[in-house]
């Protein structure tokens, strides 16, 4: 973090990188949230690459931009979600209730953030990062050897869901098909 | 040097690399009708200029001029961000391919290359990945019943093809231990030492991909005219249809820079007794051979159908890359 460039570019990417995701919660357009997601991750890959931690900032981008973005995205249209679907201003007692909960929860993680985290950061742009942060071998070495056992039960928790998600989705083979369907 | 004269280098590299793209665009576009009317025994467009080289220029004129239409069931902001989206990742990948070795100008040593990254090739995948919003958001927002199929269609081919795409290059980083290109390129040196000739397989599944990926024949399912008019484009016209035309053509050219660079040696001199031609020739000869299969292919062979598209990309391409993958890995751990 030398120069004022690398500061300018820090600093913008931080913004964008917190509108990004404030945009995403504030629409009412499914669509335009995942873009706003999209744009939210492109300038935390942005600021991974600040920190020289450019291979997490491409699989920030490959994994999430680019894979799981992409899926969500496609879910929306396949399901065609508007502007609508996610119901308009809510009226009547229930959304001070609603508003009671989230004030709760949100004040929760302000107590926690700010008892725990905060006192340990050391601050300053140079500090955020130690040395071979989000170096391949480094990446690749804690993989495979100290969360080897969490990274596969993962793995296996993801087939799971994959295999779920085909048993549901996939047609009772003795029903008719949808009329419809067939000429 | 100095920061100014870096920057300096660096915005001209920028527009001349941005200006060539552009004009190979438009000029394969002429390319892509001659050889297709050549293949098909017809004349193609030679009337504008000689041999019809002024035919893109009035391609070009023709669209600005025609009127823009936008649906009136469009989402507004959407339909006319879907262009930019698709083009800014198909142009953004030449950020990172060696165009040739370093030449002195006026003194100065300039590498032929916008930025020298260690992790290019993940740069390349990074932004490749992000490709498929543009199709997505085009026929989502165009609001008509072809173009979200369409864009269904080309998105879930997009998403499937991209797992052997990525996988097919594995064989290759793991013989060559990086993930830069500039060091990839200085591997291959004469024709014997290409990476075609070691990961073959990986070639062929990097190619078929790469077809896939630009949504090119005889995987251009999204854009299928005899089913859905022209798919996620239906809608579009005038210069935001031009801009998907240019996306579409420098993402084929994208492609073929970095099959280039990952099996064919970039801009390394195959042969010795043809050390004559320059570098950056080289590379030029061997992205416009690409190219030219590119457009043999689609005037060779018939377009799938939509499953027999998913079962070959699923069930061939995918289990074929993931052996090749463990099988130079094999043969990496034994020597």
């Amino acid at each position: 973090m030398e120069n004022t460039l690398d500061i300018i570019v820090f600093w913008v990417s931080a913004a964008f990188a917190i509108g990004g995701a404030v945009m995403m919660v504030w629409q009412r357009n499914p669509v335009a949230s995942a873009l706003f997601l999209i744009l939210s991750l492109i300038s935390q890959a942005a600021l991974f690459v600040q920190l020289d931690a450019v291979f997490v900032a491409a699989l920030v981008i490959i994994i999430y931009a680019g894979a799981i973005i992409a899926l969500f995205l496609f879910v929306i249209m396949l399901l065609n979600l508007r502007g609508e679907s996610f119901g308009g201003r809510s009226e009547g007692p229930g959304r001070f209730v609603k508003l009671g909960i989230a004030s709760l929860v949100g004040a929760e993680l302000v107590y926690i953030i700010s008892m725990s985290i905060i006192p340990k950061l050391e601050l300053g742009l140079q500090k955020a990062a130690p040395m071979n942060f989000g170096d391949v071998k480094l990446v690749a070495g804690l993989l495979y050897s100290k969360y080897l056992y969490p990274f596969e039960l993962t793995s296996i928790l993801l087939l799971v869901a994959i295999v779920g998600a085909v048993v549901m989705a996939k047609r009772d083979e003795n029903e008719k098909p949808d009329a419809d369907l067939v000429e | 040097m100095t920061i100014t004269e870096i920057t300096i280098i660096a915005i001209a590299k920028i527009g001349l690399v941005i200006f060539v793209v552009l004009t190979a665009c438009a000029y394969a576009t002429l390319a892509e009708r001659r050889l297709l009317a050549f293949f098909q025994q017809r004349i193609g467009p030679n009337v504008a200029g000689p041999f019809g080289l002024m035919q893109p220029l009035a391609d070009g004129i023709k669209l600005a001029m025609k009127e823009d239409i936008r649906p009136e069931k469009a989402e507004k902001y959407f339909y006319s961000l879907a262009p930019l989206i698709t083009f800014v990742p198909a142009i953004l990948v030449f950020a990172v391919i060696p165009f040739g070795d370093t030449v002195e100008i006026f003194g100065y040593k300039i590498d032929m290359v916008i930025s020298d990254l260690n992790l290019g090739i993940l740069f390349i995948f990074a932004v490749t990945s992000l490709g498929v919003y543009g199709v997505m958001l085009a026929g989502w927002s165009s609001g008509s019943k072809y173009s979200t199929l369409g864009a269904l269609r080309a998105s879930a081919q997009m998403i499937s093809y991209e797992v052997a795409y990525g996988l097919s290059i594995i064989g290759v980083l793991l013989l060559a231990q990086t993930f830069s290109l500039k060091e990839l390129i200085s591997q291959q040196v004469g024709f014997g030492g290409m990476y075609v000739w070691s990961q073959p397989i990986g070639f062929g599944i990097f190619i078929t991909c790469a077809i896939a990926e630009t949504n090119r024949s005889p995987f251009d399912m999204a854009e299928a005219e005899s089913e859905l008019v022209a798919g996620y484009l239906t809608e579009y016209s005038s210069m935001r249809f031009g801009t998907f035309t240019v996306s579409e053509y420098a993402h084929m050219i994208a492609v073929s820079a970095v099959a280039t660079t990952i099996f064919f040696g970039g801009w390394q001199t195959p042969f010795e007794f043809l050390g004559f031609i320059p570098p950056v020739m080289w590379f030029s000869i061997k992205v416009a051979g690409f190219m030219f299969f590119y457009f043999w292919i689609r005037a060779t062979l018939p377009r799938f159908r939509y499953d027999q598209l998913m079962n070959f990309g699923w069930k061939f391409l995918f289990p074929l890359a993931l052996l090749n993958t463990m099988a130079t890995a094999g043969l990496r751990l034994l020597k």
